[in-house]
């Protein structure tokens, strides 16, 4: 795999996208606005404080994470699956120099580019709210990078492992829904039976919405456990992502 | 001198052989074209060429370069057209070529002037900025043929380069890969058309169930089995007339 190779793929993706993002920055910016606002406001008005927060404040890092999520799963999921059996853009890239690796690494770039897009427009949009506490929220952006990393990795394998693209609903049913909903972004999840937390401890939004609300607190030393688990997770993905996709691709 | 050699070439997917255990070699500057029924093996063979798919058994060489491990340097010598239309849907006309040139490590700057040439020379140049769904069937062929020229390859493989186009757009295609025959270009291709094979080829194999029954030029064909190609190339592969 030559990362300059890999870039060539991203340089695509990027310009791709730069014709396009008027439309699929609705899907992912508006609704974790959404989110936002409604949870926020409606929901936050019923309840008074989370740890000392107000709700709005509790949820809005929160959001940082699962939208950057969001934005890469799409992307590597319809997005890839899209590139690979509809628009054979895979085919065509295959037949020059760049080879599967680069291929493979170029859409894993590439998907952890959107998440820190994605990551960048909703500091953005909460520190404008006044909902962060600390400059500590910019260290949030490298991180989305690396937890894009495992969104990418694991999206990638489940395009790999799906039999047709219906197939990737369940992915979104029975894994994103309930990690989305039980990573801690609306509520702690103390209240739960213990063995809530300790599964919850295996998903990567977890981890990413605990050190994104460490971060904009202005605690980086909470958000320490959360980076080393995500950065072994992403090292660890990488050989499953790389074999499973050459399978799916090389007859 | 020998651009392409092949021994003993086999492709299983599961249990179905594809390509079964073929040998042949290709010439510099020659047109070759391999014919036969649908399934008879011919796309396997062109993927395994440019280092799409690994053979299951024996060897190929392209410019004296194994296909399994000189991948690299084989593709940035060689063009393709695949069979499947492949142009980037999200980019316009001149984007795909430049984009294109940009896996063969050709920077914009040098690209962009080689793609206006090529658009040019098969007439897309005004449509330079259009959307890759305004464009016809001729014109998409068209355009995956110049888009495989961006580098500049020694070896065009193209698959089944005309099926699907009207008179017109075929012969348009056919004028251009003459044009490059004539440029030293050496040309592998599959066709389902005898006078495409007639017309361009210098050699042809004729293929049936993984197998090639038969190499040669067009002319000595008929000569030795009688008819025009088309019938030679019945007689050979007609196993449904037959059974």
């Amino acid at each position: 795999m030559k990362i300059k190779r890999a870039m060539r793929v991203w340089q695509r993706h990027f310009m791709v996208y730069t014709k396009l993002y008027k439309s699929s920055i609705a899907l992912n910016f508006v609704e974790p606005v959404m989110y936002l606002v409604a949870m926020g406001f409606g929901l936050g008005g019923y309840i008074s404080e989370i740890n000392g927060k107000p709700y709005i404040n509790f949820i809005a890092p929160g959001i940082i994470a699962s939208s950057s999520m969001f934005a890469t799963v799409y992307e590597c999921t319809y997005g890839t699956y899209v590139r690979i059996f509809f628009q054979k853009t895979f085919d065509a890239i295959l037949a020059t120099p760049v080879n599967i690796d680069d291929l493979i690494a170029g859409e894993i770039i590439w998907g952890a580019t959107k998440s820190t897009l994605y990551g960048i427009i909703i500091i953005g949009t909460i520190s404008a709210f006044h909902l962060v506490d600390s400059f500590f929220v910019l260290l949030i952006i490298p991180v989305v990078f690396l937890s894009g990393l495992v969104f990418a990795e694991i999206s990638l394998i489940c395009v790999a492992l799906v039999p047709g693209i219906d197939s990737l609903n369940y992915f979104y049913t029975l894994f994103l829904t309930p990690m989305f909903l039980f990573s801690g972004i609306f509520f702690p999840l103390d209240a739960f039976p213990v063995f809530v937390g300790k599964i919850a401890y295996f998903t990567p939004l977890f981890h990413l919405t605990s050190i994104c609300r460490a971060l904009s607190a202005g605690n980086p030393a909470g958000a320490v456990e959360g980076v080393v688990w995500i950065l072994v997770v992403a090292v660890l993905l990488v050989p499953f992502t790389f074999r499973f996709m050459r399978k799916k691709i090389i007859k | 001198m020998e651009i392409i050699t092949a021994s003993g070439l086999t492709k299983n997917y599961g249990s179905f052989k594809a390509v079964d255990n073929v040998s042949f070699s290709i010439l510099s500057g020659e047109c070759f074209g391999f014919l036969g029924p649908n399934g008879a093996g011919k796309t396997t063979i062109m993927r395994m060429i440019y280092c799409f798919m690994p053979p299951t058994r024996g060897e190929v060489t392209v410019f004296g370069h194994s296909v399994t491990r000189d991948p690299g340097h084989i593709k940035s010598r060689i063009g393709v057209v695949p069979q499947e239309e492949s142009l980037d849907l999200d980019l316009t006309v001149l984007e795909n070529i430049i984009v294109y040139g940009r896996y063969f490590d050709i920077p914009r700057k040098k690209s962009q002037p080689i793609a206006m040439e090529l658009l040019s020379s098969v007439g897309l140049l005004e449509r330079m900025n259009e959307n890759i769904k305004n464009l016809s069937g001729g014109m998409k062929r068209s355009l995956l043929l110049v888009r495989s020229l961006v580098n500049d390859p020694e070896l065009l493989v193209l698959d089944e380069p005309t099926t699907g186009l009207d008179p017109h757009s075929r012969q348009m295609v056919w004028h251009g890969l003459k044009q490059l025959q004539e440029r030293g270009k050496t040309l592998l291709l599959t066709t389902h058309y005898m006078e495409e094979a007639q017309r361009l080829c210098n050699r042809v194999a004729i293929m049936d169930r993984g197998k090639i029954v038969v190499v040669a030029s067009p002319k000595d064909l008929m000569e030795q089995y009688g008819g025009d190609l088309e019938e030679v190339y019945l007689r050979l592969t007609g196993r449904k007339l037959e059974d």
